[in-house]
């Protein structure tokens, strides 16, 4: 990865939430309330964007917005779980990337590995995780904690991430040895403890876990971790966040906002100089376009009519023309773009048609690939477990 | 205990079976050594033993939950079959694939949360169409917690408490919709209908939920409850609580036994005689003849317990490396270092003691003129969970369980992955069929028609359960026994 410039065709990512990002999507989609929560949704979903030619699919879960304090009931209170939702995708998928966002506050972490090593395997080596941690008071209390905030939630989630990276290396590439001659199914050699420890400036309840994972070493040696940028040491926290790059709670992309879609590639090359090419960069954008015979600003009225949208990020509001030149723009400097359309059900239909195709003409989009994992995507090397390289020094057992 | 047809209490035999299929995962039932042993961890070996199975009409296909890699000698034990995934994770892929055969999870109390894990099966339970169930199970030892935030907590003692609690908290979690709470358009004037969903709230001894529950109830209304434990305590928890039973006495007089056991702790309970299911774990090695079938077996035994998982397997009761001694000669002399632990962790053995059962041992193996290998392997492959014999000679065993109503059905472990179902439904499944003691179609399409089991009413009380109320109703609930 080069510091700023993109030499590459980038690829684009889509939120499959719900019914779209708006909070009132619900409202214009082609299917009733109810079989939002289905399997079959998830499939009609992850397919159309498989063959619309989006590189990776992502599956937002913490709070939903609709349905907080003040609001209960009044638009989608129901989320499927993501691991799931994209365990489901996987096997009706050949390409697409699939990546659930998962909690490292309130969640076990060893369970996190786990189901994320899971994904890995139903999936080909087509999984990666977002990180989310949000740590709400409302989330705590579901589990009898508190709430967590500013750096001690981006040391949770450093913690969490550690964790997972451990447990990952736990199991060598090649434990699983099936020796039929000396008996062994494994190699116990090549199976470590992940002895990891909290340190003594956790802002939480110190913890421990100790390994090793109860999973094979996943398809991908390490899934690719994305994270926001908020959680990243260095941006206004003090110490102990994710990092970029490295093995222990290293990330491999960073999600960057902007306030408005002008700002959003010069924000990226700023990130971009930031972490000086150790980490992909992904630009988040929400998107609306004229569809049905309405303009986009029509489309928008009509929704916030019944619930406003606030949404924290850069908005592309307009036709589809439009947006292939925003998004030229963006994947110059950028890796990738990740996509929030208003509606899925009306704005996928329009990203498939006029804009994907236009950008994959142009050279700005790259091709998808069938069973390329996502560390190929991001042009990652198959990494060696961090215990492989120390084994012939320690004394693990 | 009165003789065979006479359960008692009410209990009417369905005269029917149903089969699910456990995929293990680990221990030595599951053959790696043989050249059709397939990959323990590749998507493709569980679809295929999911397919396979719902080709032949199974009604469930289970998965195991690990939480700390088994031990030997204080180093993960390298002999048998290890490594598993997620169970609901893999549930949810497979529910991608397959459309009808119920999906269960070996989920645990201990190192759960109830919300999370109750999302979590609403989860699968929506996405497969109402074929979710989770096969409760507890733990309590130290040692597995070190995989955990919360450490090794919990009392021995207080682990039925503990998941009693837990469940009743799930469950409530699962009633929490109403029915029709979800718009039935878009046209409406809110997603879901005020007042429709409760909140849930628990304080208890271990946890404190307060929860506003995410997904609505399922096809089936909420996921099946399978329950594994064998203890008394553990059959009241079952009798309470549990739909179906994952039993461990598959021999037919145990079966019966063990029938007439649950029926009246389920009637004692308040519940119906019929209202919890029983499906032994078991083993199935067939052929067309029964000698064809004697052989094969020898075959499979000898690739589940080598010389090397024979030593292995004295170790962990002798807490000493053995593997100077002849596993084709007799049991060692020397006499164990332990006291009465096993020095194989996560494997289920507890509190065995040792240089008595060493005396025993050696004493019933010389009876038998047993080498080491011959007398592990009798201890290790259940032999009473094994069923061996020509395809029609088994279906007529299993035809008498259906028709006293010793069993509902098995949970049959493949020794072979992932081709181990084949003969199993392709051979004894129309043999049954013709019998009349098996399904010849889906009874529908949610887990709960499979089985036959009715759907639960919504409690109308909503709204918290406190510490107390819990505590109150579990003190009933004991009083009652």
């Amino acid at each position: 990865m080069s510091s700023t410039e993109n030499s590459l065709p980038g690829f684009l990512a889509l939120e499959l939430d719900g019914d779209g990002a708006h909070p009132a999507a619900w409202r214009a989609a082609r299917h009733t309330p109810a079989e939002l929560l289905t399997g079959e949704r998830i499939r009609a979903t992850v397919l159309a964007a498989e063959s619309a030619g989006f590189q990776i699919a992502t599956f937002s879960d913490g709070p939903l917005v609709a349905g907080q304090e003040g609001h209960a009931g009044h638009d989608v209170a129901g989320r499927l779980d993501a691991v799931q939702r994209a365990a489901f995708a996987a096997p009706l998928t050949h390409s697409i990337i699939l990546v659930p966002e998962v909690d490292t506050v309130f969640t076990e972490p060893f369970h996190v590995a786990t189901q994320l090593a899971s994904l890995d395997y139903v999936s080909g080596g087509r999984a990666g995780w977002l990180v989310a941690a949000s740590g709400t008071e409302r989330e705590g209390a579901a589990v009898g904690r508190a709430k967590v905030e500013g750096a001690a939630l981006a040391a949770e989630s450093a913690a969490s991430v550690e964790v997972a990276r451990r447990l990952w290396d736990s199991w060598e590439d090649d434990a699983v040895i099936r020796d039929v001659e000396s008996g062994r199914y494994l190699d116990v050699d090549k199976l470590h403890y992940a002895d990891f420890e909290t340190g003594p400036d956790f802002p939480g309840t110190g913890y421990s876990v100790k390994g090793p994972a109860i999973i094979p070493r996943p398809l991908q040696g390490q899934l690719p971790v994305l994270a926001p940028l908020r959680l990243i040491g260095g941006n206004g926290l003090e110490d102990g966040g994710l990092n970029v790059g490295g093995p222990d709670s290293g990330i491999d992309a960073v999600l960057v906002r902007a306030r408005e879609v002008s700002e959003l590639a010069a924000e990226v090359t700023r990130i971009r100089g930031l972490f000086a090419g150790r980490v992909a960069v992904i630009a988040e954008l929400d998107v609306v376009l004229d569809a049905r015979g309405q303009s986009a600003a029509e489309r928008i009225a009509e929704l916030d009519s019944h619930t406003p949208w606030h949404s924290s990020g850069a908005r592309y509001t307009g036709n589809a023309q439009g947006l292939v030149e925003v998004l030229t723009e963006i994947l110059a400097t950028a890796h990738g773009v990740r996509l929030h359309p208003a509606v899925l059900d009306v704005d996928l239909d329009e990203l498939a048609r006029l804009v994907l195709p236009v950008l994959r003409r142009r050279g700005v989009l790259a091709p998808t690939t069938t069973d390329a994992t996502f560390r190929d995507l991001l042009g990652l090397d198959h990494p060696a477990s961090r215990y492989a390289a120390v084994e012939k020094q320690s004394v693990d057992f | 205990m009165s003789k065979n047809s006479e359960i008692g209490n009410g209990f009417v035999p369905s005269g029917q079976l149903q089969f699910g299929v456990f995929f293990q995962g680990v221990n030595s039932g599951t053959v790696w050594k043989a050249a059709e042993s397939g990959s323990q961890t590749d998507f493709d070996s569980f679809r295929h033993l999911a397919q396979t199975a719902e080709r032949g009409l199974f009604a469930a296909f289970f998965l195991g939950e690990g939480l700390r890699l088994r031990e030997h000698l204080g180093r993960p034990h390298s002999l048998d079959v290890a490594g598993r995934p997620d169970a609901q994770t893999m549930l949810a892929a497979l529910a991608a694939v397959t459309d009808k055969i119920g999906l269960v999870a070996t989920q645990n109390t201990t190192y759960n949360d109830p919300a999370h894990l109750a999302h979590r099966f609403s989860s699968l339970d929506l996405l497969s169409g109402g074929r979710a169930a989770w096969n409760v199970v507890t733990t309590d030892n130290a040692w597995t917690g070190e995989n955990f935030r919360r450490g090794g907590y919990l009392e021995h003692a207080d682990r039925y408490r503990h998941a009693e609690a837990f469940v009743e908290t799930a469950k409530r979690i699962w009633d929490s919709w109403e029915e029709a709470a979800i718009a039935e358009s878009e046209t409406a004037a809110t997603w879901s209908a005020p007042g429709s969903i409760r909140e849930v709230s628990h304080t208890g001894q271990h946890y404190t939920v307060e929860y506003a529950p995410r997904l609505p109830r399922s096809a089936q209304y909420r996921p099946v409850l399978f329950q594994a434990g064998d203890s008394p305590e553990g059959r009241d928890f079952a009798a309470r609580q549990a739909d179906v039973i994952f039993s461990a006495h598959p021999a037919y007089e145990p079966a019966l036994d063990f029938r007439r056991d649950i029926v009246a702790r389920t009637v004692k309970a308040g519940r119906g005689p019929n209202d919890v299911q029983i499906m032994p774990a078991s083993e199935f090695i067939l052929a067309a003849t029964a000698q064809e079938a004697v052989d094969k077996k020898a075959w499979v035994r000898s690739l589940q317990i080598g010389p090397q998982q024979a030593i292995a397997y004295l170790e962990q009761f002798w807490g000493r490396e053995l593997s100077e001694y002849d596993p084709d000669g007799p049991l060692p002399e020397i006499d164990p270092v332990v006291v009465e632990t096993s020095e194989t962790r996560g494997s289920g053995f507890h509190g065995a003691k040792a240089r008595q059962l060493a005396d025993q041992w050696r004493a019933e193996s010389k009876d038998k003129g047993q080498s080491i290998r011959e007398f592990v392997s009798g201890k290790t492959s259940r032999v009473d969970a094994t069923f061996t014999g020509s395809y029609t000679d088994i279906a007529d065993t299993l035809a008498r369980y259906a028709k006293s109503g010793a069993v509902d059905g098995f949970n049959i472990s493949p020794w072979l992955v992932p081709t181990g179902l084949d003969d199993i439904v392709n051979h004894l499944v129309p043999e049954l069929q013709a019998r009349g003691v098996y399904p010849t179609e889906y009874a529908g399409s949610t887990l709960r028609e499979h089985l036959g089991l009715p759907v639960p009413e919504r409690p109308e009380q909503g709204g918290n359960t406190t510490a107390t109320e819990v505590s109150l109703q579990l003190a009933v609930a004991a009083q009652q026994l």
